[in-house]
């Protein structure tokens, strides 16, 4: 945790704040609306969030943005976004610092206001500054341009810089999830596949609902290209589809039942598993050769691979030993051992995107639980449990985790824990849904940010 | 025969029916009420309907149809928590739909897999399949050709029983046989 930035209060001159401009680009998605934000649960309340004024912004769509923001920001759960009935300075523009005693008599921590400008090519600027009102210094100031209907881009672009800046850590908020929404009572469940933005706004349904769709991934280089499986009644195929073309095409037809399809960190190659004769084995296929090479050949269950970041290993589930356990290997299969050491099943690897963690959903004494273990199956902790919850997947920072959870009688919805264990929420999107993959970030943050570059900026 | 071709016209007749009566406007409650019944000034008893009562077997399988293999051999048989082998109380079963294979050479099957809901969903599908393995290796040991047998597992994505409760799971713990061709319905 590096929310000390903040915390340590400190004084410093009040000085005018120079408008720091600059601007990239950001790209189209249009979608209809929809969704709400949720109350986050902080378990136990051991930990302190930042308190934040999120000053709504000026201009048209300038109150959208920064709902937006302190949506997001409030269910990372590292912030407390305050009530703006609160506050006592009113017209505060991006040419005035704010009137840093009015903050800090309302308890601000950090105080976030901006404007949307537009610009005489129809697209705006949207500016921002972040100030601390205690050390009375500019913690961090930007401006994005884009077409206006990208308010909701822009929002969350904005959200993972003040996240970057107050946690140390890269944002997350630039994304989406696919998963695989339900409808129907258990007996009669229609299950489709579904991408929203990581807050739940936006979702669109990828399928009919007249198939059983499972583990729907992410290539994590391309953030345009999924694949899935689709299971009918007599046939299950992956398929790999191009979010942007529409374009979706089956990997082939295998002599067997295929399931668990992943991208390799490259985007080059699928793994997956095909079942022959009762006997469930990993394989591999290279996208552009189409050439299949098998990785494993023992009588076991051998499943759910997922790839390290840097594509050389491959963390998978086996029960060639009894139980369900979690095994790596290297890419070409050699060097197969197990790394789980607790009691229980291990089912449902994930390894994260920092490369050096690996997440699982585990199961015994009639629970299940949702826990991370180091690379190498040390170090293992549980995050979150429950009467049933599977399939965790990682946030492109590698800070929270989304995985399904379901209640007795089949309700099932997506949820997120961080790394911490205390902040358990349900996931921006509130419908029915399960097996949920985050995608990477949709681009790369900006690479100049704008920190101390100003003359009142923080030194810190 | 003639019985069905009777059969057939009279369903045609309904099918017109049912047409009609969709063309026609529902009726709107007006709430006025209509002209008064007459009031029985005696006390009114039904009367007995006449005409002959006659019996017969209700809807009973054609031999060799997929109703007398779901009703008179059984199409599914369960497995006990976390496992694949076939209990021995499930033989009997396997080995009538052994029989009725052989005497209906034409059908084909197809044995789906299935688990319950206490299990993650990839790890569940690669456990069905193995419980629909087990009764294709079981058929194919009572000389049903490999040939006639696909299987396929729907892991807990398909359960017959709805809830969360210990008689639900062992009822979506099975193996469903399936009637893919060969048999009328």
């Amino acid at each position: 945790m590096r929310l000390n930035l903040l915390l340590a209060s400190a004084t410093a001159l009040v000085m005018a704040a120079p408008l720091l401009v600059q601007s990239s680009p950001v790209q189209a998605q249009a979608a209809p609306a929809n969704g709400a934000v949720q109350d986050v649960v902080v378990d136990q309340g051991v930990l302190r969030p930042l308190t934040i004024a999120v000053v709504p912004f000026r201009g048209e769509r300038g109150s959208d943005i920064s709902a937006i923001v302190s949506g997001n920001l409030k269910r990372s759960g590292y912030f407390d976004p305050l009530n703006p009935a609160s506050f006592i300075e009113t017209g505060l523009t991006l040419a005035n610092a704010p009137n840093f005693p009015q903050w800090t008599q309302i308890g601000a921590q950090a105080v976030l206001y901006g404007a949307v400008t537009p610009r005489a090519d129809n697209r705006v600027d949207v500016g921002f500054r972040l100030y601390d009102p205690y050390r009375q210094c500019q913690l961090v100031s930007y401006q994005f341009t884009a077409t206006p209907e990208q308010y909701r881009r822009i929002a969350h672009k904005i959200s993972d810089i003040i996240y970057q800046r107050m946690t140390g850590e890269p944002g997350f908020f630039d994304s989406r999830v696919i998963f695989v929404s339900e409808e129907g009572d258990q007996l009669n469940r229609k299950n489709r596949l579904t991408i929203a933005d990581q807050d739940g706004f936006q979702p669109i349904y990828l399928t009919q609902g007249d198939e059983v769709i499972m583990s729907p991934r992410f290539s994590p280089n391309q953030p345009d290209e999924v694949t899935y499986v689709a299971l009918g009644k007599d046939y299950s195929r992956i398929y790999l589809l191009n979010l942007t073309t529409g374009r979706r095409e089956s990997l082939g037809e295998f002599d067997g039942q295929v399931l668990a399809p992943r991208f390799s960190n490259d985007g080059n190659k699928i793994a997956f598993s095909i079942i022959r004769n009762g006997n469930t084995d990993i394989y591999v296929m290279d996208l552009r050769s189409r050439q299949l090479s098998r990785l494993t050949t023992d009588p076991g269950i051998n499943t759910s691979p997922s790839f390290s970041p840097d594509g050389s290993q491959i963390v998978f589930n086996s029960d060639r030993s009894g139980q369900p356990r979690l095994y790596v290997m290297r890419a070409d299969g050699s060097g197969q051992r197990p790394i789980s050491r607790g009691g229980g099943s291990y089912t449902a690897p994930a390894w994260s995107p920092t490369g050096n963690m690996i997440a699982f959903t585990k199961s015994g004494g009639g629970r299940f639980s949702t826990g991370v273990m180091n690379a190498d199956g040390s170090g293992e902790r549980i995050l979150s449990s429950s009467y049933f919850e599977e399939g965790p997947s990682w946030a492109p920072n590698g800070r929270y985790i989304m995985f399904a959870r379901q209640t007795r009688g089949g309700d099932t919805r997506l949820w997120t824990v961080d790394l911490s264990g205390r902040v358990v929420s349900q996931a921006g999107y509130q419908g029915r849904g399960t097996d949920p993959a985050w995608s990477p970030l949709l681009d790369g943050p900006p690479a100049n940010l704008g920190f101390n570059q100003g003359p009142d900026s923080c030194s810190s | 025969m003639k019985t069905s071709r009777i059969i057939t016209v009279a369903m045609v007749g309904c099918a017109v029916a049912a047409m009609a009566a969709c063309t026609r406007k529902p009726p709107v409650d007006t709430g006025i009420p209509g002209p008064a019944t007459p009031v029985p000034t005696q006390p009114s008893y039904p009367t007995a309907p006449t005409g002959p009562i006659q019996g017969g077997n209700v809807g009973s399988a054609v031999p060799g149809s997929e109703q007398d293999f779901v009703v008179n051999i059984g199409d599914r048989i369960y497995f006990d928590l976390d496992s694949i082998e076939v209990r021995p109380e499930a033989r009997p079963r396997l080995d009538a739909q052994a029989q009725w294979l052989q005497r209906y050479p034409a059908v084909t099957i197809r044995i789906e897999g299935n688990a319950d809901e206490r299990g993650t969903r990839e790890y569940n599908l690669a456990l069905g399949a193995r419980r629909a393995e087990a009764v294709r290796t079981y058929l194919i040991g009572r000389g049903i050709p490999a040939n006639r047998i696909t299987t396929i597992s729907y892991g807990k994505e398909r359960p017959i029983a709805e809830g969360s409760n210990e008689d639900a799971w062992a009822r979506n713990r099975n193996a469903h046989t399936a009637i893919v061709s060969g048999a009328p319905r």
